[in-house]
């Protein structure tokens, strides 16, 4: 059964992303008639006639003023088939931090691509980004077709580079849809005026669009609080989220980082015990064990997390501050919050030519490899086979910020 | 190849408000194990009635481990005064009242005559803020009620005023929310920012939630104002020109009565108010709320000195 679809839109510049998420949103429904009349006066105040829907996606002032998206913006909105949650990301190289915040928690992203400019840099980088982060399914979207008299070869070309990009990327599921945001095509219903384009409307795309799970690395459970009632003191669970695979009922179970097994006696909810609990579940967790399991234990079932304090990672770096060797940051992950050094930077992706480029320093938007040498063990799995188990923050200590995301690639031998 | 409606499965609203609750509860619960400090704010309407109840979910079978915090502006509507407390009573978790009128009487704020305290509210939440030392504050606002709150992050860093600053919001990824911010800044947290309007009607709906009764349909004497129907009551009192009448209507939202509008309505039903919220083609917030009228960026302006 479809339950909510996570989206992020990403594209260059003018593209035309703004047109294309107001024409989503207005064709479902989801400009009510107060905000379509705000959005209308204030297009009157601008001197524009039609309605410019951009005004109502980009929520502050500065965005409205300066006509462009400088953060992620979320929207809502439902058909009969499914509920969505768009993450409206902005285009500019300088907010591809705020792109890295939308796809991080994505099953979907849409990247804009203009007909008549093909794959420019930013549409790269934001596959880049996309397959990087491991977001599920992409759609490209090759849009302002009606610049381009909607040719079919003009489509096929884009598609084509897409493809190969894809490939190197190992985006594992993607989809090209040929549209028109300002006119309308192929964005909710089919275009008549795309005769050799056989596939679905992008929302039709959307609503019926199934998203395999790609976590392979088994179950994993992290605990966020150990629980105990205060009126029945026999009662010890641990409370915490289903981060990939289902936990059952029964299940015996690795701890980490200790290393011992136990069996699962109950998985438990304030509505009543489950015999499972899917990825994403809320629950509490009863063992038949009672050593005790501190805040960051992991259960997992199937491969074994690595525990280490070490570990050659990916990293996503989204300060002016760059990334150097020597320098110190805590790492902020799923089970626990450590002291860390740079051992090493030692590449840089290109993101036009994918190539690896030997650097000693990542700046705002870099993408590289890095090595680092943590002052504690962490429970880690490489971040292709579990998004929540292998993803971490590279946190500033003086001031508590967040200035890189960290994507591990494996642990090694400290 | 044309797909139809027919062969394709409908959205599972149910499958959807379980996702929602889940991602509410793992917030509430790192709130509790990453902060020293933290209070949620419970005004005894409907969102911060679902906030309460997935706080009770995220800590049970142990109790909430936090005070919860009433920033009131002394313009309230009784029944949901009897509701707030009833709720606290329930639960037995502290409730903290951080008053407006006191803020007046301190002369921390001056209120302009005939104009709604919400504004004021921004002082009197930073100064409780200060006095009690919280570093995290729970709040349940949502990102579908206004084009500014659509921009913020769940995990919202504020400076030692409360402010916001649009432009340095810290990157939020994953489920790896931000901690503790340092330099006596701190956080604002809203666990419900993906549910929307219908999902909290649903969810009341599922969870068999009391409510405040003047959500539902009942008669009361109105008149119209900036285009909505104000309540007349010792704040909010009769001017000359206007014209008292009984109307039936209900409450989308609930805030201070000088600014809260009703709406027209005869949904007397949990079931009624969903069907009713499934075909509006108002928001709340501007079919209601007089506060967010003054200008295309006063919910901004008002999170920018320090608002919810």
């Amino acid at each position: 059964m479809p339950g909510l679809l996570r989206v992020t839109t990403a594209g260059s510049v003018n593209d035309g992303k703004s047109t294309l998420i107001g024409r989503l949103l207005q064709d479902a429904k989801a400009i009510f008639d107060d905000q379509f009349a705000a959005v209308s006066a204030a297009s009157r105040r601008r001197g524009r006639d039609e309605a410019d829907l951009a005004l109502h996606v980009d929520g502050l002032r500065e965005e409205r003023e300066q006509g462009i998206t400088i953060d992620v913006a979320y929207r809502y909105f439902g058909t009969p088939r499914r509920a969505f949650v768009l993450a409206d990301t902005p285009g500019h190289v300088e907010y591809t931090r705020n792109m890295v915040t939308g796809a991080s928690t994505a099953d979907v992203a849409i990247i804009l691509a203009d007909a008549r400019h093909g794959l420019v840099e930013q549409c790269r980088r934001h596959a880049a980004i996309a397959g990087l982060l491991r977001v599920r399914h992409v759609v490209l979207a090759v849009n302002k077709m009606d610049l381009v008299d909607f040719a079919e070869e003009a489509f096929d070309r884009i598609a084509g580079d897409f493809d190969q990009l894809a490939r190197r990327l190992g985006i594992p599921s993607w989809t090209a849809v040929p549209i028109s945001a300002l006119h309308g095509d192929n964005v909710v219903a089919r275009s008549g005026r795309t005769p050799w384009y056989s596939g679905q409307s992008l929302l039709a795309h959307l609503e019926t669009l199934e998203i395999p799970a790609v976590d392979d690395a088994g179950t994993r459970f992290v605990v966020q609080l150990p629980v105990r009632a205060d009126a029945d003191g026999n009662y010890q669970g641990y409370a915490g989220r289903v981060a990939s695979g289902t936990l059952h009922a029964g299940d015996t179970v690795t701890v980490s980082p200790g290393g011992w097994t136990t069996r699962v006696t109950a998985i438990d909810t304030f509505d009543g015990a489950l015999e499972e609990a899917p990825t994403g579940r809320s629950v509490v967790v009863r063992l038949a064990d009672d050593r005790e399991i501190e805040r960051g234990g992991l259960l997992s079932t199937g491969a074994v997390p690595a525990v280490s304090g070490s570990l050659v990672a990916t990293a996503c770096w989204l300060t002016d501050e760059p990334l150097r060797p020597g320098e110190r940051y805590r790492i902020r992950h799923a089970t626990g919050e450590v002291a860390a050094l740079v051992d090493a930077v030692e590449s840089r992706l290109d993101v036009s030519t994918l190539d690896s480029m030997p650097t000693d320093e990542l700046g705002l938007n870099d993408i590289g490899t890095v090595r680092l040498r943590a002052a504690e063990r962490l429970v880690l799995d490489r971040y292709t086979e579990s998004r929540v188990t292998g993803g971490f923050l590279f946190v500033e200590d003086s001031s508590g910020a967040p200035v890189g995301a960290g994507l591990v690639e494996h642990p090694t031998r400290a | 190849m044309k797909s139809s409606l027919v062969d394709t499965p409908r959205y599972d609203r149910e499958a959807g408000l379980t996702d929602l609750e889940d991602e509410s509860i793992h917030i509430l619960r790192e709130v509790a194990t990453n902060y020293e400090r933290p209070v949620l704010l419970f005004s005894g309407g409907k969102d911060s009635l679902v906030l309460l109840r997935l706080a009770e979910k995220a800590f049970w079978p142990g109790r909430i481990p936090f005070p919860v915090m009433h920033v009131d502006t002394g313009h309230n509507f009784p029944e949901v005064l009897e509701s707030r407390d009833r709720r606290i009573d329930e639960l037995g978790v502290r409730l903290i009242v951080a008053r407006v009128q006191d803020s007046i009487d301190a002369g921390r704020v001056t209120e302009v005559p005939g104009q709604p305290r919400n504004p004021l509210q921004t002082v009197t939440l930073r100064d409780a803020i200060a006095e009690h030392g919280f570093d995290a504050v729970l709040g349940g606002a949502r990102r579908d009620e206004e084009k500014a709150r659509a921009k913020e992050r769940v995990f919202s860093v504020r400076d030692e005023s409360g402010r916001w600053d649009p432009r340095n919001q810290w990157p939020e990824l994953w489920q790896l929310y931000s901690g503790k911010p340092r330099h006596g800044y701190h956080m604002r947290v809203f666990p419900l920012s993906n549910w929307t309007e219908l999902d909290i009607w649903s969810y009341i709906r599922r969870e068999r939630l009391a409510l405040p009764s003047i959500y539902f349909a009942h008669e009361r004497v109105v008149v119209p104002r900036d285009g909505m129907l104000i309540a007349v009551t010792p704040h909010t009192p009769v001017t000359e020109e206007e014209s008292p009448r009984v109307e039936m209507v209900r409450y989308r939202t609930v805030g201070d009565t000088t600014c809260t509008g009703a709406v027209r309505s005869t949904a007397a039903t949990l079931d009624d108010i969903v069907g009713e919220i499934a075909t509006t083609r108002l928001t709340e917030r501007g079919a209601t709320r007089a506060d967010d009228r003054t200008s295309d960026a006063s919910m901004e302006d008002r999170k920018r000195e320090g608002y919810f």
